[in-house]
């Protein structure tokens, strides 16, 4: 079944991209979406049929040499099973709007077809993205990771005419090969250390690797950190994150949809996914995790505070996508993968929601997209509207604080948050922190968001606002279904990702002996409530819920304190490492367990920080919208270097960009120019007069009868010779 | 079928001599029949070619093997083992495309199609010959042809070009030319099978006052790396590259690019390491910070190229870098990777100079300036090349890749650092391939002259295909390549471990594990 999964994409990306020809472009379309949507569907059934036991299927041999040896397999796992159903229900959703997105372009010329490529170009991407996800070896794992980047270039790079998209194509590319030279260092390393690129093999080596040392940039490390830390340079790449996070504000220059697909919902989470799934790996690296987490909560605060000033509709949403992956980050940063996976699943539904509706309101107001000419269209796009409502709602986390009952990002921003403080550490309290303030700013700058494009009055073009108008159905029920998602998959979901151990275990397919001790308490008081979530088909979503509501009730009335009972059994089995499970978690790791017994203050601070973002919003928007005009005049040093990002584009461009080019024609016209071929012409010196007289002589091809008639000579010169010593 | 390999190799050579002196007259028919027969003689010897490749046993040492009495004493020895079979089988499978890729030369055809059949012949006879005479022969030789295509059928400073060819090459094969002497006088046979059993002088001796470590062996290696160093080219000694093929026809470029540059490579694998391991232990730090500086500098140098086959080129020279620090990186994997990267080399340059090609055929220029929106009227030819770029760029899923995955491989077992600096390898040539795609084929159409330019005929897609193909099917799987050459290598790399034990030099450890 997975099997199908996989190659579903690749078929429909096939057909569609070179079949259109003879089919027509509609039915190429149809193709592409049609497999989408099996894939989507086969997904769900994988999702809740899977029973936490990792298989594998092998589908070909692929690069084998000496003791290296890779497959094509498919590896099926939770980890898999989840982002199997991220994907290809965002992917099928996705290929659905743009039937009614990419309807009609004005960068392309009448009757020109873009629409079948547009359609392969999605496809391929789903197909890749899958393929990383399924990957049973590292090296597969790169193909995937390669060719969602591949995927992101064309699709960045979609309007083809237009210079600032492909600037942003090959910026994208580029910028995501310096996070893979990390990646490709940490699997040439990895193979070195343990003499295999498996996920099995590698995992189990865990414990090991954190014995052996390395010398590394004059001091040593254990080997395990040298590679946890070049593994997550190439996370950094592909999930933006600070200092290599440039690229993906300027790929909002590809159409809407790609954007909610792969630079939201999707790829840029893949950096996320990789760490999760070198968990055996990461746990053992305190180090480098604790860089991870400093660069997560970094970049969160970072991309929040640019997503206060940007106008542009996409981009703040970019940046809050940027920030929301700094999230993701600081919860595997602090050992919680299950909470970092929490977040990405969440985050998918809501993120892509969001930016289809703006999709949604750029394609009513005729592609216009800066915020500043929007305003009053609550009216005029009133499905748009509430979609947009629903998924500001997720992303800034409202929800009733101390329960479970809340929108999507409630639940998982604040386990998110509540696993910072729970890490009870320096770097945890520093990405608690800031955090904590980036809740606000997202809360700010999402209902800035709001109301600069719902409220108010109509700026900006009067006959675009005549003409807005609401968005086709075809692109509406994706709003709607992943509306469901924005709402419920946070509580439906929380207990697999959140709950205690034993429900976590179960869901991630931990093995229980170590954990058993610990696991029978917990079970005993938790047992029946809201365990069995998302275990059969068969239960209805609504019992899903009310279970779950169930176990949020029992987690507010009994705040337990279980997790330190099996203290002693954990330490005694600390050895054992990495046996099964898609992720894993150190026995002494009780980050988890920690952040279930986080003061109310701490479990409330993400609320408030959200209310004090919105009324923050509200005032300055609503009810005094000449206020930041006058903020942006008083503090104008501030707010430029907001708007520009913190400079870091001027920066890159005056640090790297400008000497490479330098470097790269002095190296030519002096290096090869001058030293070289100078020296060499030196050396000949000699010859060279000679045989420029015969080349002045020479016409076309008289030189090469000379040249001919030396080597020739020179040919039967040696023959004689050699006859003549050997003579001897 | 004894004389397989013999076949196979002078069936170009045979047609040659036909056309030489039975094709009368210059009118199109006579041209058209020239054409015919080049491709009819190429495309015979690929589909004998097959039956090598058929028969071939992986790991079964040297094949196919013939030997006879020549002129004045010499033997005749032809055989191929598993490191030179697919380097056969890449020049029997290209040929026929490069002379497809001519069918639009109008001028002095009959000479033309002589000299890749000529060319062709030489380039078999070295991948086959197992005699140091017949290789030099063919080595050398093969210049000959390349001199004329390029300077009779080149651009407008071919005289210039040819000419640096030349010279670089010259001085490399005198040198080769005394080491060979040098290694009869002390082995007493010319033949190769011999020569690598045979075990080469390693005690330190002393010339002119200089203490020589590794002795005889490192001399030899030197004077063999003087001739195959240019040939790869590997930095510095690389500058004729780029302006023999921007001189070459399409067609010359092709052959240089695809396989030309792979003799050097060969040479390496079948001299130097196996014959001379001392010195290769010992100068193999040496030759892999080279690499690592030719993979860096060349890939910046492309950077700035304002000349589209300069551009690719240089981005040859880079890919080469792997390959020598593969091969000097002396494990499975690094030589795995290094000839797997020269074959996939030979399709990926082979089809980005016949990208190049396409346009010049209808723009006559090659300036990357000259070129903008492409994809607007010519959208297979941005789909190709596209695909090219990518693989050139080494994503994974098409033969780049795996040949440079392997070699970066083999190179991080041998110096950690070394690997990292050639990793950047892979940031630059994004950059580079990317940048000119961008100029060339994206954005919208604009110049005037590119107005009425036609997307690819039926013949230049024929042309295309099976280079897509192969591409693509090695990329995703490998296989067939490595089943054939990872047994020769281990092999290889095995004796080169005894020889080594045997000096007290321990090789890398990892080359034990390797089998």
């Amino acid at each position: 079944m997975t099997t199908i999964i996989l190659f579903a994409p690749l078929l429909g990306a096939l057909i569609c991209g070179f079949g259109w020809r003879l089919m027509g472009e509609k039915a190429g379309q149809w193709t592409a979406t049609g497999l989408l949507f099996l894939a989507a569907l086969l997904s769900w059934i994988v999702f809740f049929s899977f029973d936490g036991e990792a298989e594998r299927v092998q589908v070909l041999r692929w690069i084998e040499s000496g003791t290296l040896s890779t497959d094509w397999a498919i590896r099926l796992d939770r980890l898999t099973a989840i982002m199997l159903i991220v994907i290809t229900t965002v992917s099928a959703l996705v290929h659905l709007y743009s039937f009614g997105y990419m309807a009609h372009d004005e960068n392309f010329r009448e009757n020109e077809p873009y629409r079948a490529r547009f359609f392969a170009y999605l496809s391929f991407f789903t197909f890749a993205m899958l393929m990383l996800v399924t990957a049973d070896n590292l090296v597969q794992m790169f193909f995937g990771w390669e060719g969602v980047g591949l995927a992101s270039y064309l699709l960045i790079g979609f309007y083809f005419r237009k210079p600032s998209a492909n600037a942003a194509a090959i910026k994208a590319f580029v910028v995501n090969r310096v996070g893979d030279f990390g990646f490709l260092l940490g699997i040439l390393a990895l193979y070195l250390l343990v003499d295999s690129v498996q996920f099995d093999t590698i995992f189990a080596a865990g414990p090991q690797l954190a014995e052996t040392q390395l010398t590394f940039l004059w001091r040593d490390w254990t080997a395990v950190e040298v590679v946890a830390v070049l593994l997550f340079i190439g996370a950094m790449g592909k999930s933006a994150q600070l200092f290599l996070h440039t690229w993906l504000p300027d790929a909002m220059e590809g159409p809407t949809p790609v954007s909610a697909l792969i630079h939201a919902a999707t790829m840029v989470t893949a950096g996320v996914f990789l760490v999760c799934r070198m968990s055996p790996i990461m746990e053992y690296a305190p180090n480098a995790m604790m860089f991870v987490t400093v660069i997560g909560a970094s970049t969160a605060f970072f991309a929040a505070t640019v997503g206060l000033v940007q106008t542009d509709i996409k981009r703040v949403i970019a940046y809050s996508t940027c920030s929301q992956l700094g999230y993701m980050f600081v919860a595997a940063g602090v050992g919680v993968y299950s909470v970092a996976m929490f977040h990405l699943f969440t985050h998918a539904f809501f993120k892509a929601m969001l930016f289809l509706g703006a999709g949604s309101v750029i394609h009513g107001m005729h592609h216009e997209q800066d915020m500043r000419n929007y305003g009053g269209l609550r009216k005029k796009l009133p499905y748009t509207f509430w979609a947009m409502m629903i998924g500001t709602l997720a992303i800034t986390g409202v929800g009733i604080p101390l329960t479970h009952i809340g929108f999507a990002g409630f639940l998982s921003k604040d386990a998110v948050i509540e696993s910072a403080w729970g890490a009870q550490s320096g770097v945890g309290n520093y990405a608690f922190w800031l955090l904590v303030l980036a809740a606000a700013m997202t809360s700010f700058y999402s209902w800035r968001l709001m109301f600069l494009t719902f409220y108010g009055k109509p700026r900006g073009d009067r006959h675009t606002h005549e003409h807005a108008h609401e968005s086709p159905m075809v692109m509406l029920a994706p709003l709607g279904v992943l509306a469901l998602g924005a709402v419920f998959s946070g509580m439906v979901w929380y207990g697999s990702f959140f709950g205690d151990h034993a429900q976590v275990n179960r869901f991630f397919g931990i093995p229980a002996h170590a954990e058993a001790a610990a696991a029978d308490d917990h079970g005993a008081e938790s047992g029946g409530a809201g365990d069995d979530i998302g275990e059969g088909l068969g239960q209805a979503l609504e019992e899903v819920a009310e279970g779950d509501a169930a176990a949020a009730l029992e987690d507010i009335t009994e705040p337990t304190a279980d997790g330190h009972g099996g203290e002693g059994t954990h330490a005694e089995v600390m050895a054992g490492g990495w046996e099964a499970g898609a992720i894993y978690m150190a026995p002494d790791n009780h980050v988890m367990d920690e952040a279930h017994h986080a003061p109310a203050w701490v479990k409330a601070s993400p609320f408030f920080a959200m209310l004090i973002g919105f009324v923050l919003a509200w005032l300055m928007y609503i009810r005094r919208p000449d206020t930041p005009a006058k903020f942006a005049a008083a503090a104008r040093p501030a707010y430029l270097f907001l708007l520009n990002k913190w400079y870091f584009d001027e920066i890159y461009d005056f640090v790297f960009v400008r000497p490479a080019n330098w470097v790269a024609r002095t190296l030519w016209k002096r290096g090869d120019g001058t030293i070289i071929d100078g020296a060499i012409n030196g050396i000949a010196l000699g010859i060279v007069p000679f045989f420029t007289r015969l080349a002045g002589r020479a016409q076309s091809g008289y030189l090469f009868h000379y040249a001919f008639a030396m080597v020739l000579g020179i040919a039967i010169l040696i023959t004689w010779m050699t006859l003549a010593g050997g003579a001897n | 079928m004894n004389s397989l390999l013999s076949i196979v190799c002078f069936i170009p050579m045979l047609a040659a001599i036909i056309l030489a002196l039975f094709l009368r007259g210059d009118d199109e028919a006579s041209r058209q029949n020239a054409r015919w027969l080049a491709l009819i003689a190429t495309t015979a010897s690929f589909l004998l070619s097959l039956l090598i490749l058929a028969g071939f046993e992986p790991g079964g040492g040297f094949q196919f093997v013939e030997e006879r009495e020549w002129i004045g004493g010499l033997t005749y020895k032809m055989g191929v083992d598993g490191i030179s079979v697919l380097f056969v089988m890449l020049t029997t499978f290209l040929m026929p495309l490069v002379i497809l890729s001519t069918w639009e030369v109008q001028v002095r055809v009959k000479e033309y199609m002589i000299a890749f059949l000529l060319l062709e012949t030489l380039m078999l006879g070295v991948f086959m010959a197992l005699d140091l005479i017949l290789f030099y022969l063919f080595f050398e030789g093969g210049l000959i042809p390349m001199f004329l295509i390029i300077g009779i059928w080149g651009g407008k400073d071919r005289i210039y070009a040819a000419f640096k060819f030349f010279l670089y090459t010259f001085l490399g094969s005198v040198l080769m030319l005394v080491a060979m002497l040098a290694m009869y006088g002390d082995a007493g046979t010319t033949d190769i099978v011999a020569l690598l059993d045979h075990t080469f002088d390693f005690g330190t001796i002393e010339v002119l006052g200089i203490q020589i470590v590794g002795g005889l062996q490192t001399l030899l290696w030197l004077a063999f790396f003087a001739s195959f160093a240019v040939k790869m080219p590997m930095w510095p000694v690389h500058t004729w590259l780029p302006d023999a093929h921007v001189q070459a026809p399409t067609a010359g470029s092709v052959v240089l690019a695809a396989i030309l540059l792979k003799l050097g490579g060969y040479g390496f694998l079948r001299f130097s390491l196996p014959m001379f391991p001392v010195a290769s232990e010992l100068l193999a730090p040496f030759v892999l910070w080279i690499s690592a500086i030719a993979i860096v500098y060349a890939s910046l140098v492309a950077l700035a190229q304002t000349d589209m086959k300069k551009l690719v080129a240089y981005s040859s020279v880079a890919h080469m870098g792997y390959v020598t620090a593969g091969i000097f990186a002396a494990n499975q994997q690094g030589l795995d990777g290094a000839i797997f990267q020269m074959i996939s080399h030979g399709f990926i340059s082979g089809a980005l100079f016949l990208c190049v090609g396409v346009i010049y055929d209808r723009m006559h220029t090659r300036e990357i300036d000259a070129y903008g929106g492409l994809v607007n009227r010519m959208p297979q030819y941005a789909l190709i090349f596209m695909l090219f770029t990518m693989a050139n760029v080494g994503l994974p899923g098409t033969s780049g890749f795996v040949g440079e995955f392997l070699t970066l491989m083999g190179m991080f077992q041998a110096n950690t650092w070394v690997a990292a600096v050639a990793t950047t390898g892979v940031i630059l040539s994004a950059s580079y391939g990317l940048w000119l795609y961008r100029r060339v084929v994206m954005g919208d159409l604009i110049k005037e002259s590119l107005r009425s330019i036609t997307d690819l005929t039926a013949r230049e897609r024929w042309i295309f295909a099976p280079l897509v193909a192969m591409t693509i099917l090695l990329g995703v799987y490998p296989a067939p390549v490595l089943d054939r050459i990872g047994p020769a290598v281990a092999e290889l790399l095995q004796d080169r471990n005894l020889a080594l034990d045997a000096a007290g030099l321990t090789g890398p450890a990892e080359v034990a594990q390797a089998n």
